[in-house]
């Protein structure tokens, strides 16, 4: 028996120019926050931009959208709603405000339906909201979708980017393209972050200090794009992700 | 899923299986359908009349009813998916993403919402006959 499912991802994102996977190997360190900032920037630069919250046991990229009453269409398959300029894409649709307790299994299954049944259209960007670690989410991406770039997020914290070292570590094995590393919620001005990224052969992407305002940006785009997070994805974008070339080139 | 959709991918995919068997025709696809997504065979149907390409002209498509069993992983308790004890909104959102199933669905013994879908979780393609 073979799952028909797989055989039409690929022509469901043949019209997505760049795929930039925003990840991490630990949580609570800003990924949907960074995700979200990124996609939102994007689209205020001109790009047609999705977001895709693949974190489907605790999804939030919808409450730092204020996307919390919006339904997708059906149009062969599933059409997601724009929301603030973005096409917009979660399993909160389904699961509304109650938990899904999902096992890996489970995971995998929702995510390749996803996939499957998701009608992006044509994009500059798709940009996702990866769950943290390095398990079913990452690991089918990488079999399924491959051209994914990953935008690593951590704090500076060496907890975290112990994961972090883990995380990279596996994408270059697997040679999955890397953008770079952003430290966020930075309260010093130690550079062990920065000095560690480059000692992994990384771009070190950004430094984005801790804002105390970030919390009341939540809901509201205008705040978030001028805080700590949104200058410092406003300076990779130009810099890093568009360079000169404008929209879907790297 | 949703029924178009799915569709273009059981196209898609028999159209794989096609070349790979060096088939010049197919003359029967047999898809089994898991009852936990409930697709609508008739939209399914005409999907597939819709989209098919040369090499499924004179095809026969069928579908297989595959029973939804589901069973706690923490009590061990086997049941039958049932649409009827669910409401309208529930039903459609276990039509898109079957896996919610775990977010409207507790053990009938247990009330556990930790529970393996053992069969009829989805839609496989069966079998596929053609002349070479």
């Amino acid at each position: 028996m073979v799952d028909p499912r797989t055989t039409v991802i690929n022509r469901r994102l043949s019209k997505v120019k760049r795929i930039v996977a925003v990840s991490s190997g630990k949580g609570g360190v800003g990924k949907s926050l960074v995700a979200t900032t990124l996609a939102l920037t994007l689209a205020r630069k001109g790009c047609r931009v999705g977001l895709f919250d693949l974190d489907f046991t605790s999804p939030s990229t919808h409450i730092i959208l204020n996307a919390e009453k919006i339904v997708p269409q059906e149009e062969k398959g599933i059409v997601p709603p724009i929301v603030h300029g973005i096409k917009y894409m979660s399993l909160i649709y389904y699961s509304g405000d109650k938990p899904a307790p999902l096992r890996g299994e489970d995971v995998s299954n929702a995510l390749i339906e996803l996939l499957a049944v998701t009608q992006w259209g044509s994009l500059d960007f798709l940009v996702i909201d990866m769950p943290p670690g390095i398990g079913d989410v990452i690991l089918d991406l990488l079999r399924l979708i491959n051209r994914v770039e990953f935008l690593v997020v951590t704090t500076s914290s060496l907890l975290a980017f112990e994961t972090v070292k883990k995380q990279v570590s596996l994408l270059i094995e697997l040679k999955a393209p890397v953008l770079g590393v952003v430290e966020n919620m930075k309260r010093t001005k130690n550079a062990t972050i920065k000095a560690q990224t480059e000692k992994l052969g990384l771009r070190y992407l950004a430094e984005i200090d801790f804002d105390d305002a970030v919390e009341d940006s939540i809901g509201d785009e205008v705040k978030l794009l001028n805080s700590s997070i949104g200058r410092a994805i406003g300076q990779v974008v130009e810099r890093n992700i568009l360079k000169d070339d404008g929209c879907g080139k790297s | 899923m949703h029924e178009w959709a799915l569709a273009e991918a059981i196209l898609a995919t028999a159209t794989q299986i096609a070349e790979k068997e060096q088939l010049k025709e197919v003359s029967e696809v047999t898809v089994r359908i898991g009852e936990l997504q409930q697709v609508e065979r008739e939209i399914l149907r005409f999907a597939i009349k819709e989209l098919k390409n040369d090499c499924f002209k004179h095809a026969k498509f069928r579908f297989l009813n595959a029973k939804t069993t589901l069973k706690c992983r923490v009590c061990g308790t086997s049941w039958q998916f049932k649409k009827n004890t669910l409401d309208e909104a529930t039903v459609e959102a276990i039509h898109f993403v079957p896996e919610v199933a775990h977010t409207y669905i507790k053990c009938p013994k247990c009330g556990s919402p930790d529970f393996e879908i053992t069969s009829g979780r989805g839609v496989w393609l069966d079998n596929i006959k053609g002349v070479k």
